[in-house]
C-alpha cells in the first residue's frame, strides 16, 4: 500500500533518498553517540553495574519470581475477565432494552475510569472489608482492577466479534428454527471466538503492561517491583531499569507476534466467514471508545 | 476443516499458556497458605516481617538469604522464642502494610525499621526499642551541607509519601526542592549522579546504603539529629506474653554482646556512630 | 455528607490532569504524525526507525517510561526541561514528555491505519498530476486520513486522559496522587472512590461523545 504514495524512484529521487538516508543516519548516530557518552560520563556503563545480569542469581532470586508474578496476575485477570466480558458483550446485544442499558452502562463506566484508580480503590476495599492476607492483597487488588477494566474492554471485543459475522449466519439459524439462545451458543459464538482470538491475545499485552501499575503503587512484587530489591543489592538503578524494560519488550513482542501470526493464519483460511477482528482493534477499544460505533467497523475489513 | 484445526490449535496453545502460568502461580499460593496457617498458629515455623530492600537493615541477598541488623535482631529474638534460624519464614512487609499484617496475624513479629510512635501504638504493641536512630542527611563526601538549613535552595530526595522529608521542607528548609522516588536506592543513585544534593531518612538506613561496596567512601552522614526514631519490634495488639519474651530476648542480646556485634557487622563500614543500646521501654521522644 | 472533601484540592488535582492531558495530546499528535510520515516514507532507514520506535515504545509499560523520564532523562542525561531548580515544574514537564513519547506510538498507528483507508485511486490520481511524496501526503492523503481517524484518535485521547494517572509514580500532584492520599487518611473509601470515578467519567464521556459526533460528521462519504 505504501508504495502507492510515491512513484518508483528515478535517478533524482534516488539521489535525494540517499541524501535523506545519510542525513537521518548521521542524526540518529549523533543522538546514540550522545546517549552513550553521557551514560559513560555518568558511570552507568561500568561493567560491574551490568555484570550482575550475567549471573543466574540475579535472575532466579529477583527478576524471575517477579516475572512469574507479572504473568500470574495477567493470566488470572485474563481467565476471569474473558467469561465476564463475554457475558457483558452478549448482554449488550440483547433484544431487551433494560439488559442492553444496564450492561452498556456498566461497561462504559469501567472503561472510563483509569485502571490505576480501580486498583487503588480495590486495595482499600480489601483492607477494610475483607480478610485477605496482606501478602496476597496486592495480587488481589491488581487482579480486581485488571478484571474490572479488561472485562469491559473484552465485552466490546466480543460484541464487535459477533457483529462482524455476516448477518446471513443468524438469519439462516433463525430460518432452520433455532431460538435466540441456540443461535448465539451454537452458531455465532463458536465463529466469533475464532474471529476474536488475535484481539484477545493482544489484549494480554495491555494486561501485562498494566500489572506494572500495581508494582509501583501497591507494592505488588511483580517484575518492576522486584527490580527495586535487585537495585538495592547491586546499586545499579539505571541499568536495572533498562534490563527490565528489555524483558517487557521481548515478552510483549512475543505476544504481539503471536497475535498477528494468528490473525494472518485466520485470514488466509478459505473456509469460514472471512471476518477477523484485527489484533490492533483492541488498542482502539482500550481507549474506552465512548458513544461511537467504530468498534464494529473493524470486524469486516479484510 | 483447515480453519477449525488452526483455530483449535491456537485456542489450545492459548489455554495451555494460560493454565501453565496459572498452575505455576497456584502452587505458590498453596505454599504460602499453609505457611500462614502454621505461622499464626505458632507451630513449628515463625513468620517475621522485614524489609527486603534496605542494605544494612533488611536485604534480600542474591543467594536468597537475608542480611542486615533487623534480620540479625529478629533471628536472635526468634532463637530465644524457641525457633531456629531455619524455622523462620521471612516476609516482606512494606511500610504501609505493617499494622495490617500484624493485626491480621499474617506475621508474628515485625522488625522492619519500625519506629515506635503513639499513633502506631494504638494499633499494635511494641517490644524494645532495640535501636535509637535519628533522621539525618546523606550527602556527598565533599559536600558543604552541614546543617539542615543549608538545604535551602538545594535538592533533597526521599521516598514517595515520606513524612520526614516533608517535615524538613515545611519546618526547616522551606526553599529546599523535594524529589520523591519509589525507593531509597533511586535517591542514592541520584545523589551519586549529582541530580540531588542530599537524601533524608533515618541515619541507620542511610548508613546501610553508604556502606555498600559500590558507594563506599563516596558519601557521608551529616550527623544531624533531626528526630528520634526508636525502632521497636511490632507485635499484635494485646499479645503481652510475646512482648515480654521479646523484651527479655532483647535484653539478653545486649547483655551477651551479640547486639554490639550485630551493629558492628552491619553498620561498621559506614562510619556510623550508633547510639548505645537503648533500655527496654525507654522511648526517647 | 461531603465533608471528607474539605482540605483537599480535588478540583486542582483534576485541573492538573487536564493540563497533563492537553499538553501531551498536542505534543503526541505532532510527534505521532511525524512518525506516521516516516513509516510510509520512501526512505528505508526512516521507515525502519518508525517501525522500531512504535514496536519498542508500545511494548514498555507506561510506568517504566514515566519513572525513567525522571531517573534517566533528568538525572543521567541532565534534561531538566528548563526547570533545573524547581522539581514541581520539572516533574510535570518530564511527565508530559513521557506521555508524548508513549502516546505518539499509538497516534502513529492510528494515522497509519487512516492512511490505509484512503483509496488507492486518490494517491494514484495525485501522482498522475505530478505531485511528489510530500505533496501527495500533505495535500491529498493526510487531510482525508485525519478525517477518518478522528474516531481512533478520540480513543487515544481518552486513553491518554486515563493514563495521566501514572504521573503519580513520579509525584506529580494529579488526581490519582490525591486519591491515594485521601483513601489513606479518610474513612469514606466508597465516597472518595465515587468522586474520582465521577471526575474521570466527566472528563472522558464528553470527549468521546463530541469526537464521536465529529468523526461521523466529518467522515469522508464513500
Amino acid at each position: 500500500m505504501t508504495s502507492v504514495l510515491y512513484d518508483t524512484p528515478g535517478p533524482r529521487a534516488k539521489r535525494r533518498n540517499v541524501i535523506l538516508s545519510v542525513v537521518f543516519f548521521v542524526l540518529l548516530a549523533l543522538f546514540l553517540w550522545w546517549v552513550w557518552t553521557t551514560m559513560d560520563e555518568k558511570g552507568q556503563l561500568k561493567w560491574d553495574l551490568w555484570e550482575p545480569f550475567t549471573t543466574t542469581q540475579a535472575w532466579t532470586t529477583y527478576l524471575l519470581p517477579g516475572l512469574a508474578n507479572t504473568l500470574k496476575a495477567a493470566a488470572i485477570a485474563m481467565v476471569i475477565a474473558l467469561p465476564l466480558g463475554a457475558v457483558f458483550g452478549i448482554a449488550r446485544l440483547s433484544d431487551h432494552r433494560w439488559v442492553r442499558g444496564v450492561s452498556g452502562t456498566v461497561v462504559e463506566f469501567f472503561r472510563a475510569i483509569p485502571v490505576l484508580l480501580l486498583m487503588l480503590f480495590a486495595n482499600e476495599i480489601y483492607v477494610r472489608y475483607t480478610d485477605v492476607s496482606s501478602e496476597q492483597r496486592p495480587l488481589y487488588a491488581v487482579v480486581t482492577g485488571l478484571v474490572l477494566y479488561n472485562a469491559s474492554v473484552l465485552a466490546e471485543v466480543v460484541r464487535a466479534g459477533i457483529l462482524s459475522l455476516p448477518r446471513g449466519q443468524s438469519e439462516a439459524a433463525y430460518a432452520i428454527g433455532l431460538r435466540k439462545g441456540q443461535t448465539m451458543s451454537s452458531i455465532l459464538l463458536p465463529q466469533a471466538v475464532t474471529v476474536m482470538l488475535p484481539a484477545i491475545v493482544s489484549q494480554l499485552v495491555v494486561i501485562v503492561k498494566d500489572t506494572a501499575l500495581g508494582g509501583v503503587l501497591l507494592n505488588f512484587t511483580e517484575l518492576l517491583n522486584s527490580r527495586s530489591t535487585l537495585a538495592a543489592n547491586y546499586a545499579n538503578v539505571v541499568p536495572s531499569f533498562i534490563v527490565v524494560a528489555v524483558v517487557y519488550i521481548v515478552l510483549n513482542f512475543i505476544l504481539t507476534s503471536f497475535a498477528s501470526w494468528l490473525e494472518q493464519r485466520l485470514r488466509r483460511s478459505k473456509r469460514g466467514t472471512g471476518a477477523v477482528l484485527a489484533a490492533d482493534a483492541v488498542d482502539d477499544l482500550n481507549a474506552g471508545e465512548v458513544g461511537g460505533t467504530a468498534a464494529t467497523g473493524h470486524g469486516g475489513k479484510t | 476443516m483447515k480453519l477449525r484445526k488452526a483455530s483449535a490449535a491456537a485456542a489450545a496453545a492459548l489455554v495451555l499458556a494460560l493454565t501453565a502460568t496459572a498452575c505455576g502461580g497456584g502452587d505458590k499460593d498453596s505454599d504460602s497458605d499453609t505457611g500462614s496457617g502454621s505461622g499464626s498458629g505458632g507451630g513449628d515455623k515463625i513468620k517475621i516481617g522485614i524489609k527486603y530492600d534496605q542494605p544494612g537493615l533488611g536485604l534480600k541477598e542474591p543467594d536468597g538469604s537475608f542480611s542486615g541488623f533487623d534480620v540479625d535482631v529478629a533471628t536472635y529474638v526468634a532463637k530465644e522464642l524457641g525457633y531456629d534460624a531455619d524455622q523462620i519464614e521471612w516476609v516482606e512487609t512494606k511500610s504501609a502494610d505493617r499494622e495490617n499484617a500484624l493485626a491480621r496475624g499474617d506475621v508474628k513479629l515485625i522488625a522492619a525499621t519500625y519506629s515506635i510512635n503513639d499513633e502506631r501504638k494504638e494499633k499494635v504493641d511494641f517490644a524494645g526499642p532495640y535501636l535509637l536512630a535519628h533522621q539525618d542527611l546523606l550527602v556527598k563526601s565533599d559536600s558543604d551541607i552541614t546543617k539542615a538549613t543549608d538545604l535551602n535552595g538545594k535538592k533533597l530526595c526521599s521516598v514517595t509519601g515520606s513524612t520526614s522529608a516533608q517535615n524538613v521542607k515545611a519546618e526547616i528548609a522551606p526553599k529546599a526542592q523535594l524529589r520523591e522516588y519509589g525507593g531509597y536506592s533511586e535517591c542514592i543513585a541520584g545523589l551519586q549522579s549529582g541530580a540531588v544534593d542530599a537524601v533524608t531518612t533515618d541515619d541507620s538506613i542511610l548508613a546501610g546504603f553508604a556502606a555498600q561496596d559500590k558507594y563506599k567512601g563516596q558519601f557521608k552522614l551529616a550527623g544531624l539529629k533531626l528526630s528520634n526514631e526508636n525502632y521497636g519490634i511490632g507485635i499484635k495488639k494485646g499479645d503481652t506474653a510475646t512482648a515480654d519474651k521479646v523484651n527479655k530476648a532483647l535484653e539478653k542480646m545486649v547483655a551477651d554482646k551479640a547486639w554490639q556485634k550485630a551493629v558492628d557487622d552491619n553498620f561498621g563500614p559506614a562510619e556510623y556512630k550508633n547510639e548505645p543500646a537503648p533500655q527496654i521501654g525507654n522511648i526517647v521522644k | 455528607m461531603f465533608d471528607f472533601l474539605e482540605g483537599y484540592d480535588v478540583l486542582g488535582a483534576f485541573w492538573m490532569t487536564v493540563k497533563l492531558t492537553a499538553l501531551s495530546a498536542v505534543g503526541s499528535l505532532v510527534w505521532g504524525t511525524l512518525l506516521a510520515g516516516m513509516r510510509v516514507s520512501p526512505v528505508p532507514l526512516m521507515r525502519g526507525f518508525g517501525t522500531a520506535y512504535v514496536n519498542i515504545v508500545r511494548n514498555i509499560p507506561l510506568t517504566v517510561i514515566i519513572v525513567f523520564t525522571s531517573l534517566g532523562l533528568a538525572d543521567i542525561f541532565g534534561m531538566t526541561m528548563g526547570a533545573p531548580d524547581d522539581f514541581k515544574v520539572q516533574g510535570f514537564r518530564l511527565a508530559v514528555f513521557g506521555f508524548i513519547a508513549y502516546t505518539a506510538a499509538f497516534v502513529c498507528e492510528a494515522i497509519r491505519s487512516g492512511i490505509n483507508t484512503v483509496p488507492v485511486g486518490q494517491a494514484e490520481a495525485a501522482r498522475a498530476i505530478g505531485l511528489n511524496f510530500n505533496q501527495v501526503l500533505r495535500l491529498i492523503v493526510l487531510p482525508q486520513a485525519f478525517r477518518s481517524v478522528i474516531g481512533p484518535l478520540a480513543n487515544v485521547l481518552i486513553a491518554l486522559t486515563k493514563n495521566t494517572t501514572v504521573a503519580a509514580a513520579i509525584g506529580v500532584a494529579e488526581a490519582a496522587t490525591l486519591m491515594k492520599t485521601m483513601i489513606e487518611n479518610e474513612a469514606q473509601t466508597l465516597a472518595i472512590g465515587a468522586v474520582f470515578a465521577l471526575g474521570f467519567v466527566v472528563l472522558t464521556l464528553p470527549t468521546g461523545l463530541v469526537l464521536g459526533w465529529l468523526s461521523k460528521r466529518l467522515a469522508v462519504k464513500r
